[in-house]
C-alpha cells in the first residue's frame, strides 16, 4: 500500500502554496541555527581567547577531562545523526514505520550521550572539579592545580550544559513527533517540521563536533 | 504611464473590527494587531526612561546634585540606559511599524511565523516585566554597560533580576529578526523583485541580520555576568582569576552592532516619507540598500572603539579606528542620496517630513561627531565624557526618535483610520527640534571641557551649559507629550482618512485604512519600480498607478 | 580651584599633548563643521526652492548618478583617511613614553586616587608635578575599573585590577588642574577627583623638600626583597635581578618579553604564567600575601638594579642614560610627532 496519493493538506493561511511554506520553514530553520552559531560562538570564543592567555592552565584543565568519554560521546552522537537522517529520508518517502523506528534509534542513542555525560560529571565531581559547588585547588592526587583551571572547567560546564539542554530540546522534538508520527497521514503532512527537527539535530551534532577537539584534545600548551 | 484593470475587492472590516474581546488581542496572530499591542508597550517604556531622563536632568541643575543622593542618580541613568536601549529603542521601529508593513509592503498575508510574533511581543513583555521588578525593588546600579568587576563582584543591587530582564527580551529581538529575515526572502508578492523592495524593507533586512546575529552574544555574556555574580567564579573578575577586558570585548561586540540596530530602521522610515513628500525616487536607490546591507555587516568589526583607553592593545586601536572610518561612508552614502532626493522635487512640509528633515540634519551631527570619536588621539580626551554622550543622544533621539516619530505620524492613518491635526503635529516637531538641540548641544561643550559621564555632582564651572541643558529637556519633554495628547485625541475624534491621504507609493497604500485583517484579498501582482512617483496620473484626488495588473487566481485552484 | 574660571567654553592646555590635540580637534571640526553647512544648507535651499506649488505636480524622473555616488564616497574617505592617520600618529605618541621620565605610582581605589612619587612623597587625590619633564603614571585598581583623566592635558587611561597600565605627559604650564575619575566605579564616583599642581622645576624642588616622604619606595622594597626571602634564590638558582628592568628575557617557550613594569608584576603575584628560560618553575606566588603598594615597592628597587650597559640596544632610548633618583633631571625635549 502506498501512501504517495495522500493529498497534500492546505499551507497556512499567510502562504501562497506549500512549496512557499516548505521553503519559509526551511529558512527559518537555517535563520535560527544561525543565531545558536553565534551562541555557541560567543563561548568558544572566549575559550579560545582565556586558552591563549592561560595555555598552561587551561592545557591542565583539558587534561582533568576523560577524553575517551569524550571520544565515544562524539561517535555515539555521530551516529544518531546518521540515523536522524534515515529517519528524514524515510519521510520523504512517507514511510511511517521506518520514520519512527530511525527517531527512536536517534533518540536512544541521544540519551546514552546524555548517560555518558552524567557518568563524566559525576566523575568530575568526584575529582573535585565543579566551580562553586566543590571545586579545589588540589588535585586527588595532591598537585595544585594552576589558579585559572578553575575558569576551564567554567567553560566546560557553560559549554557542555548548554549543549546537552539543546539535546534535551531536540530529544522532545523527537518524542513529540515520533508519538504522533503513528497516526495514520501525519508523516505526509509534517515533512516540514520532520526537516527541520534533522537540521536542528544535526546542528547540535556540529557543535559537539566542535566541542570535543576543543575542550578535551587539547591537552598540551 | 501604466493602465490598468482593477477589480477592487469588496469591503472587508478592517484589523481592529475583527474581535473586540481582550482575548481577541492577546492571542492574536495578526501582525497588525501585534504590532498595536508593541506600540502600546514601548510607549510605556519610553515613559519610564523619560522619568528617569527627567529626574536626572533635575538633579543636574545644581553641581552638588542636592536633589538626588549619588546612590539614586547612579540607579537612575542606569535605569534610563537599560529600559531606552533594549525595551524602547531596540524594539520601537520593528516591532511597531516594521511588523505592521512589512506584509503589507510585500504583497503578503501576514509575516512568515504569525505565533513566533506572538511569542516575540509576550517574551518581550516577561523580560520587560523582570526588568521594572529590579526597577521596584530598588534598582541596580552598575550603567547599562554592566562593566566588569564591578557589576559582577561588587555592586550590591539587583543586577542578575535585570539581566535575566534583557536575556528575555533579547529572544524577543532573535526571534523578530529571523521572522523578518524569512518573510522578505519567501512572501514577497510576484513582480516584488529584490531590487523593486521599499527601502524601508532593506534597511529592515538588514536590522534582521543584526538581530539574529549580534543578540546571542549578549545573551551569553550576560549569562556569564550571572554565573560570576553568582556562583562568585572568576571570568571577568581578576581578583578571582578573571579578565575584565574579556567582558568588555564580549559586550561591545554586540552593543556596538546594537546601535545600529537603533538606527537602521530610522533610516528606513526616512527613506520612505523623503520620496513621498517630495514625491520622487529616492536617488541612487540602490546605493541606499547596499548602504543599508554594508553598515550591518561592517559594523560588526568596529567594537573594540569604545575600548581605545580599556587597555586594549595599541594595535587593535589602529585596526579598529580605520574600520570605524570605513562604517561612516556608507551612512554618509545615505544622507547624500537623501538631500539629492530633494533635488527638484515637489516638496511638501508635512509633520512626516519635518521630523524626516530633521533626522537628516541631526543624524549628520551626530555621526560626524563620531569621527572625533573614531579619532584615536582625540578620542583619549574625549571618551567617557559629555561629548559621547551628546554624540549618542543626536543618533538615538535626534535620529532614531525622531523617525519613529516621521513613521508614526506618517502611517497613523493607516494603522488607525485617522488624521491627526496636521497644525499640532507641525508645532510639536519644531518644539522638539528646538529642545532637542538646546538639551544637547551644549553637551558637547561640557565634554570637551572634560565633564565625565555618569557623575552626580561635578566641578562648578560646568553649571552653566548643565542648566541650558536642563531648560532644553524641558521643552523636550512638552514636545513629547503633545503627541501623546492629540494622537490619542485623533483616535475617537480625528478625521477620518481614506486609503492614501499623503498619495503616497507603496502598496501598503493601496489597501483600505485601516486595512483588513487579511491585508490583501486576492495577492497583488507587481509591475513597477519602487517610488515610482513620476509615473503618477496627473488628475490627482487619490490617482495612482501601482495597482495590480492582473489577479492571481484564489488559492487552492488550478 | 584658584585658576579656574567660573564658565569657559575651552578647556585649559596645559600638556605638550594639548596642542597637538587641539590642532587635530580644529581639523576634524572643521571638515566636520564644512558637511554640516553644507547640508543644512542644501536641506533648507531645496525645501524652498522646490517647494510643491500645486497639488498635482509631478517632478521629474531621476534615478541616481553613478559618478555623484563615486565622488561623495570617495571625498570624504580621502579626508576620513587624513584623521586617520593623524590621529594614529599622535595616539602613538601618546603610548610611548620615554624611559627617560619621571615615573609616579598610582593607586586607584573607590573613591579615592592614593599617589606615590620615586622619593616617597605620598598624596591623596592631589599630584605635584614639574614643568617640562615627562611624567609616566603607572597604575593599577586595588579593586574596580577606574580611570585617570586630566582635561588640561588631554589625556586619560582606564585603570584596571590585576594589572598596570601606564599614562605619561609633559606638563608645559603651572597651575592647578582636575583630575577625575572617568570609568564609572559605584556610589561616589563623581567624587573620585583631585587636582593636579603643575609647578615650575624650582617650585616642585621646593615642594618636595617639603613634604615629609615616607620611605622611598625603593628602600621599603629592598626591605620586602630580603624579608620576603626573594634574596635567597634570585642571583643563585633564579634569575638576577640587575639588570633586568626593560631588558629582554627568554622565556621557556621559545618566545621574548621586555622586562617592565607589568612583566615584574605578573612574575611576582602569578610565576607560573612566565617562566624564564632555563630555570625551574618553582618560586612561589606572591598572589594575597603582598599589597599593592609593596608590589609598587619591590618594582621600584628592581628598577634602581637596573644600569644603562643593559639597555637593549634597539630600545630606541639606548642612548639615554637611565633616570637617577632623587636628583631631578634635565628638562627633556618636547616631543614631536612621530618620535616618542
Amino acid at each position: 500500500m502506498t501512501s504517495h496519493a495522500a493529498v497534500e493538506p492546505p499551507p497556512a493561511f499567510q502562504f501562497e502554496d506549500a512549496a512557499q511554506q516548505s521553503n519559509a520553514a526551511t529558512l527559518g530553520m537555517w535563520a535560527f541555527l544561525a543565531s545558536e552559531v553565534l551562541f555557541f560562538g560567543s563561548l568558544v570564543v572566549s575559550l579560545m581567547i582565556c586558552r591563549l592567555r592561560w595555555p598552561q592552565a587551561f592545557a591542565e584543565g583539558a587534561k582533568e577531562l576523560k577524553w575517551w568519554l569524550g571520544a565515544i560521546n562524539t561517535a555515539v552522537l555521530l551516529g544518531s545523526s546518521y540515523a536522524m537522517a534515515l529517519a528524514v529520508e524515510a519521510a520523504e518517502k512517507q514511510i511511517a514505520k521506518r520514520v519512527i523506528r530511525n527517531l527512536l534509534i536517534t533518540a536512544s542513542l541521544g540519551i546514552i550521550f546524555l548517560a555518558i555525560k552524567g557518568t563524566e560529571y559525576g566523575l568530575e565531581y568526584h575529582d573535585h572539579l565543579i566551580p562553586a559547588i566543590n571545586y579545589s585547588a588540589v588535585a586527588p592526587d595532591g598537585a595544585e592545580r594552576l589558579p585559572q583551571v578553575q575558569l576551564f572547567m567554567i567553560f566546560y560546564f557553560l559549554l557542555t550544559l548548554l549543549h546537552a539542554f539543546h539535546m534535551l530540546i531536540g530529544l522532545t522534538g523527537i518524542g513529540i513527533i515520533a508519538i504522533r508520527a503513528r497516526r495514520p497521514g501525519y508523516v505526509e503532512r509534517s515533512k516540514n517540521m520532520i526537516d527541520g527537527l534533522g537540521l536542528y539535530w544535526h546542528f547540535v551534532d556540529i557543535v559537539w563536533v566542535f566541542l570535543f577537539p576543543m575542550l578535551y584534545l587539547l591537552r598540551h600548551p | 504611464m501604466t493602465s490598468v484593470v482593477y477589480r477592487p475587492a469588496p469591503p472587508k472590516p478592517s484589523y481592529l473590527a475583527a474581535g473586540h474581546r481582550v482575548t481577541s488581542w492577546l492571542l492574536t496572530h495578526d501582525h497588525k494587531r501585534i504590532a498595536v499591542l508593541y506600540m502600546i508597550s514601548i510607549t510605556g517604556f519610553f515613559i519610564i526612561g523619560g522619568i528617569a531622563a527627567t529626574l536626572m536632568r533635575l538633579s543636574l541643575l545644581t553641581p552638588d546634585g542636592s536633589l538626588t543622593t549619588a546612590d539614586f542618580y547612579n540607579r537612575l541613568f542606569t535605569m534610563h540606559g537599560v529600559v531606552m536601549v533594549w525595551f524602547f529603542l531596540i524594539p520601537s521601529i520593528p516591532t511597531t511599524l516594521g511588523n505592521f508593513l512589512i506584509p503589507l509592503m510585500i504583497g503578503a498575508r501576514d509575516l512568515a511565523f504569525p505565533r513566533l510574533n506572538l511569542l516575540s511581543w509576550y517574551l518581550f513583555v516577561i523580560g520587560g516585566i523582570f526588568t521594572i521588578s529590579a526597577l521596584v525593588a530598588g534598582g541596580v546600579d552598575t550603567g547599562w554597560t554592566f562593566y566588569t568587576p564591578y557589576s559582577s563582584s561588587f555592586s550590591n543591587t539587583h543586577v542578575v533580576l535585570t539581566v535575566v530582564g534583557i536575556f528575555i527580551a533579547g529572544f524577543s529581538s532573535i526571534l523578530t529578526g529571523l521572522n523578518f529575515i524569512v518573510t522578505l526572502h519567501s512572501m514577497r508578492a510576484p513582480g516584488m523583485y529584490w531590487r523593486r523592495l521599499p527601502l524601508f524593507c532593506w534597511s529592515h533586512y538588514a536590522t534582521s541580520i543584526i538581530l539574529v546575529l549580534a543578540t546571542p552574544v549578549l545573551a551569553m555574556t550576560l549569562m556569564m555576568v550571572a554565573v560570576e555574580r553568582i556562583f562568585r567564579v572568576g571570568i571577568f573578575d581578576p581578583a578571582l582569576g578573571g579578565d575584565p577586558l574579556l567582558f568588555q570585548h564580549l559586550f561591545w561586540f554586540y552593543s556596538h552592532p546594537a546601535v545600529y540596530i537603533m538606527i537602521l530602521p530610522g533610516m528606513a522610515v526616512v527613506s520612505e516619507v523623503i520620496a513621498c513628500f517630495a514625491r520622487k525616487r529616492v536617488f541612487g536607490y540602490g546605493f541606499v540598500a547596499g548602504a543599508s546591507i554594508a553598515i550591518a555587516l561592517v559594523g560588526f568589526l568596529v567594537w573594540g572603539h569604545h575600548m581605545f583607553v580599556a587597555g586594549m592593545s595599541m594595535y587593535g586601536g589602529f585596526i579598529f579606528s580605520f574600520l570605524s572610518f570605513v562604517v561612516a561612508v556608507p551612512s554618509a552614502v545615505k544622507v547624500f542620496n537623501w538631500t539629492a532626493t530633494l533635488y527638484k522635487g515637489s516638496i511638501s512640509l508635512t509633520t512626516p517630513m519635518l521630523y524626516a528633515l530633521g533626522f537628516i540634519g541631526l543624524f549628520v551631527v551626530g555621526g560626524l561627531t563620531g569621527l572625533f570619536l573614531a579619532t584615536l588621539a582625540l578620542d583619549v580626551h574625549l571618551t567617557d565624557t559629555y561629548f559621547v554622550i551628546a554624540h549618542f543622544h543626536y543618533i538615538m533621539v535626534g535620529g532614531a526618535v525622531m523617525a519613529y516619530m516621521a513613521g508614526l505620524h506618517f502611517w497613523w492613518p493607516k494603522i488607525t483610520g485617522r488624521m491627526y491635526p496636521e497644525w499640532a503635529g507641525r508645532i510639536a516637531a519644531l518644539i522638539i527640534f528646538a529642545g532637542f538641540n538646546l538639551t544637547f548641544f551644549p553637551q558637547f561643550l561640557l565634554g570637551y571641557l572634560g565633564m565625565p559621564r555618569r557623575y552626580h555632582s561635578y566641578a562648578p564651572e560646568f553649571q552653566v551649559l548643565n542648566v541650558m541643558s536642563t531648560a532644553g529637556a524641558s521643552i523636550l519633554a512638552v514636545g513629547y507629550v503633545m503627541p501623546l495628547i492629540y494622537l490619542l485625541w485623533s483616535l475617537k475624534w480625528g478625521a477620518i482618512a481614506g486609503d492614501n491621504p499623503w498619495k503616497a507609493m507603496g502598496m501598503e497604500w493601496t489597501v483600505s485604512s485601516p486595512p483588513p485583517k487579511e491585508n490583501f484579498a486576492t495577492t497583488p501582482i507587481v509591475n513597477e519600480e519602487a517610488y515610482a512617483y513620476d509615473t503618477m496620473t496627473p488628475q490627482g484626488g487619490g490617482g495612482r498607478s501601482i495597482m495590480p495588473v492582473a489577479i492571481k487566481p484564489n488559492r487552492g485552484g488550478a | 580651584m584658584g585658576d579656574q574660571t567660573p564658565f569657559q567654553l575651552l578647556p585649559e592646555n596645559a600638556s605638550a599633548f594639548s596642542h597637538a590635540s587641539d590642532a587635530l580637534t580644529l581639523f576634524v571640526l572643521g571638515v566636520c563643521g564644512l558637511f554640516t553647512v553644507l547640508i543644512f544648507v542644501l536641506i533648507v535651499w531645496f525645501s524652498l526652492r522646490y517647494r510643491r506649488k500645486s497639488e498635482n505636480e509631478i517632478p521629474e524622473r531621476i534615478e541616481g548618478s553613478i559618478l555623484l555616488e563615486i565622488v561623495w564616497m570617495v571625498i570624504p574617505f580621502g579626508l576620513l583617511l587624513v584623521m586617520f592617520v593623524w590621529g594614529s600618529k599622535l595616539f602613538l605618541d601618546m603610548k610611548r613614553p620615554p624611559t627617560r621620565a619621571l615615573q609616579i605610582d598610582v593607586i586607584g581605589k573607590q573613591w579615592m586616587w592614593k599617589i606615590q612619587h620615586p622619593g616617597g612623597q605620598r598624596e591623596i587625590d592631589a599630584l605635584h608635578v614639574p614643568t617640562g619633564v615627562p611624567i609616566k603614571l603607572i597604575m593599577t585598581s586595588q579593586d574596580v575599573i577606574h580611570d585617570f583623566f586630566v582635561p588640561a592635558f588631554r589625556i586619560k587611561q582606564d585603570v584596571l585590577p590585576g594589572s598596570f597600565v601606564t599614562e605619561w605627559f609633559i606638563a608645559t604650564k603651572p597651575g592647578n588642574y582636575h583630575l577625575f575619575c572617568s570609568e564609572y566605579c559605584g556610589t561616589s564616583h563623581s567624587r573620585m577627583v583631585g587636582t593636579v599642581t603643575v609647578m615650575t622645576p624650582e617650585d616642585y624642588q621646593s615642594w618636595l623638600a617639603g613634604v615629609v616622604p615616607d620611605e622611598r619606595p625603593a628602600r621599603a622594597g629592598e626591605r620586602l626583597f630580603n624579608s620576603y626571602g626573594c634574596i635567597q634564590c634570585h642571583g643563585k638558582i633564579a634569575p638576577t635581578m640587575a639588570g633586568l628592568y626593560n631588558s629582554k628575557v627568554p622565556l621557556s617557550d621559545g618566545t621574548t618579553v621586555v622586562a617592565d613594569e607589568e612583566y615584574l608584576r605578573e612574575s611576582i603575584l602569578a610565576p607560573a604564567a612566565k617562566i624564564v628560560a632555563g630555570y625551574a618553575p618553582v618560586m612561589p606566588s606572591y598572589s594575597g600575601r603582598l599589597s599593592d603598594e609593596q608590589v609598587f615597592q619591590l618594582i621600584a628597587y628592581i628598577k634602581e638594579l637596573a644600569s644603562a650597559t643593559t639597555q637593549p640596544a634597539d630600545h630606541p632610548d639606548a642612548q639615554l642614560p637611565v633616570y637617577q633618583l632623587p636628583d631631578l633631571p634635565p628638562a627633556n625635549r618636547l616631543p614631536t610627532r612621530g618620535q616618542p
